[in-house]
C-alpha cells in the first residue's frame, strides 16, 4: 500500500468519499509519520465527507461499525464538530445510535468520549442519566461529561443518592465525583 | 526481566492471568486469532470476534499494564466450512489496523485442497498489507505438514523471514531453520515442546530467529511457560541478554516487521557474567529468578 499524507488522504475523500473507509483505519498511523495528532486527523477525514446529512452519518456509522476502539473513539470525539450550527450538513441526532452503542460498552475509553457535548446535546434525559451514573460505577473522572451541570436535575439526584446509600450500607467509599453529581444536580432544582 | 509472550489466546484467559503475567515480566503480547473450540458457521461470528480483538481484549490487556497486538486470519480448521469462506473478503479491512501485527494464524489442520487454496490467498494478502505471516504447524502428520507449508510459503510472495512457523517440535525444527522462516516453540505442560527440551533445541540450534510462546488458550496450557522458559535458560548457563534476545528482541523484530507494535517503555538487561546466574539461589538484578519469584 503507497502510504499517502494526511493532506492527500483528506483531498481523496473529499473528491471520493469512499476512500474513507481506506484511510481512515491507516490515519493515525500517516499522522504519526508527520508529527500529527491521529484522532485529529480522523476528525478531519470525516468533516471532509461532501454531501447532505443524511449522507454523512451512513459514512459516519459505517467507519465506526468497521473501527477498532481508537476509530470508534476518535469518530466519537468528532461529532460535535460534524454537528457544528455552521455546517450545511449538520448531522443533527443521526449519529445517536453509535453514541447508545459506546455506552452499551464496557471500555471506558469510549464510554468517555461518547459523553462529549454532542451526547449533552442530544440523548435523551433517560439515557443520559443511566450514563452519567455508569461513569460513577466505572470510575471514569465525571468532569469529562460534557454539560454536566446544565443537565443534572432531580432525577438523577435521586439515582446518585440512592448509589452513594448503596455503596455506604456496603462499607464502602463514596467517591468525591459522586457528591459532585448530585451537588450538581442539586443546585439545578435551587435554580 | 521484559517479556514478550508471541501467541496467546487472551480472549479464553481470566484477569488473574493477566495479573500474573505481569508479575512475571510480561509487558506485551500477541494474540493470533484461531478457532474457539465451538466452530462458526457464518462471517459474521468473525467479524463479531475479530473486533473483540482490537477493541475489548486490548482495553482489558491495557489495565494490566500489558501491551495488546493480534494477528488476523480465517484459521485452517474452519477453512474448511465453505460457509467461513467469506471470512476472506472482509480480511482486508482488518488487515489494515493498527495493532494487526501480522496475519495469521495460517497453515494446515487435515492438508485438504480447501486449506491449500486459503492459505495461499492469505499469504498474498500479506505481501500485499506488508504484514509477515504466523503459521500454524498440524498436530497430525506435523512433518509431512511442516514441509508442505514450506513449499507454499517458498511458492508465495513472503520472504521467508517474513514467515513464522510454529507449534514446531525437535523433528520438525531442521526444515525449518534451513528455510529461513522464523522457528516458533509452544511450550505447554504435556503437549507439544517442554522447557527443558526448548533449552536443548537452543543449545543445538542457536538463539537466531528463535521464537518462544506459551500459545495458552482455553485447553491444558499455561500463560507463565515463557517465564519457565527464561529461567530454565538462565539455570542452563544462558546469560540474560541470551533471554531478553529470546524472549523480548526476537519476537519484536519479527512483528516490528509490520511497523505497527506499540510497546511499552522496558528496560533491556544489565549484562552480568553467566556465571553469578548459575546455581541455586543466585539473584539477578536482585531477583531470585531461579525460584521464579516476583520481580
Amino acid at each position: 500500500m503507497s502510504p499517502v499524507t494526511t493532506q492527500d488522504a483528506i483531498v481523496q475523500v473529499a473528491s471520493d468519499p469512499d476512500t474513507i473507509d481506506r484511510h481512515f483505519p491507516a490515519a493515525a498511523r500517516t499522522a504519526a509519520r508527520e508529527g500529527l495528532d491521529g484522532d485529529v486527523a480522523r476528525e478531519a477525514l470525516l468533516l471532509a465527507v461532501p454531501g447532505p446529512a443524511a449522507y454523512v452519518v451512513d459514512a459516519v456509522r459505517r467507519v465506526y461499525d468497521h473501527g477498532d476502539a481508537a476509530e470508534r473513539r476518535a469518530v466519537l470525539l468528532a461529532l460535535p464538530a460534524l454537528d457544528a450550527p455552521d455546517r450545511a450538513n449538520a448531522i443533527g441526532d443521526g449519529a445517536l445510535p453509535i453514541v447508545r452503542d459506546a455506552l452499551r460498552t464496557n471500555d471506558t475509553r469510549l464510554v468517555a468520549a461518547a459523553l462529549g457535548p454532542y451526547a449533552a446535546a442530544h440523548l435523551d434525559a433517560d439515557a443520559w442519566r443511566q450514563a452519567v451514573l455508569k461513569v460513577l460505577f466505572t470510575g471514569i473522572p465525571v468532569e469529562q461529561v460534557a454539560g454536566l451541570a446544565e443537565r443534572a436535575d432531580d432525577e438523577l439526584a435521586r439515582m446518585v443518592r440512592d448509589y452513594a446509600a448503596e455503596r455506604e450500607a456496603a462499607g464502602r467509599v463514596v467517591t468525591p465525583d459522586a457528591r459532585t453529581v448530585l451537588d450538581l444536580s442539586l443546585a439545578h432544582r435551587a435554580d | 526481566m521484559r517479556i514478550f509472550d508471541p501467541h496467546i489466546h487472551m480472549t479464553s484467559r481470566t484477569t488473574d492471568d493477566y495479573q500474573r503475567m505481569h508479575a512475571a515480566g510480561v509487558r506485551a503480547v500477541v494474540e493470533p486469532s484461531f478457532w474457539l473450540g465451538q466452530p462458526r458457521t457464518n462471517v459474521g461470528s468473525f467479524c463479531d470476534y475479530f473486533d473483540a480483538l482490537l477493541g475489548w481484549e486490548p482495553f482489558r490487556a491495557s489495565q494490566y499494564g500489558i501491551a495488546h497486538h493480534a494477528t488476523i486470519g480465517l484459521n485452517p480448521k474452519e477453512a474448511n466450512d465453505a460457509r467461513c469462506r467469506e471470512v476472506l473478503d472482509v480480511l482486508p479491512r482488518y488487515l489494515a489496523k493498527d495493532r494487526v501485527v501480522a496475519v495469521g494464524e495460517l497453515g494446515y489442520d487435515s492438508m485438504t485442497p480447501e486449506e491449500d487454496d486459503v492459505f495461499a490467498v492469505q499469504l498474498g494478502l500479506a505481501a500485499e498489507h506488508g504484514l509477515p505471516a504466523l503459521v500454524h504447524t498440524p498436530h497430525r502428520d506435523k512433518l509431512a505438514g511442516t514441509r508442505r507449508t514450506l513449499d507454499v510459503v517458498r511458492e508465495s510472495a513472503l520472504e521467508p523471514g517474513a514467515v513464522l512457523v510454529d507449534h514446531l517440535n525437535e523433528m520438525t525444527v531442521g526444515v525449518v531453520a534451513e528455510s529461513g522462516c522464523w522457528m516458533g516453540f509452544s511450550v505447554y505442560p504435556d503437549t507439544k515442546m517442554d522447557e527443558h527440551r526448548m533449552v536443548e533445541i537452543l543449545r543445538r540450534y542457536g538463539l537466531d530467529r528463535m521464537i518462544v510462546n506459551s500459545a495458552a488458550d482455553w485447553g491444558n496450557s499455561d500463560p507463565l511457560k515463557t517465564r519457565r522458559v527464561a529461567e530454565t535458560m538462565l539455570a542452563a548457563g544462558y546469560t540474560a541478554d541470551d533471554v531478553d534476545r529470546v524472549l523480548w528482541r526476537n519476537p519484536v523484530e519479527f512483528y516490528g516487521r509490520s511497523g505497527r507494535l506499540e510497546l511499552p517503555e522496558t528496560d533491556a538487561p544489565v549484562e552480568t557474567e553467566p556465571g553469578d546466574l548459575v546455581g541455586a539461589g543466585a539473584t539477578f538484578l536482585g531477583n531470585s529468578v531461579l525460584r521464579g519469584a516476583r520481580e
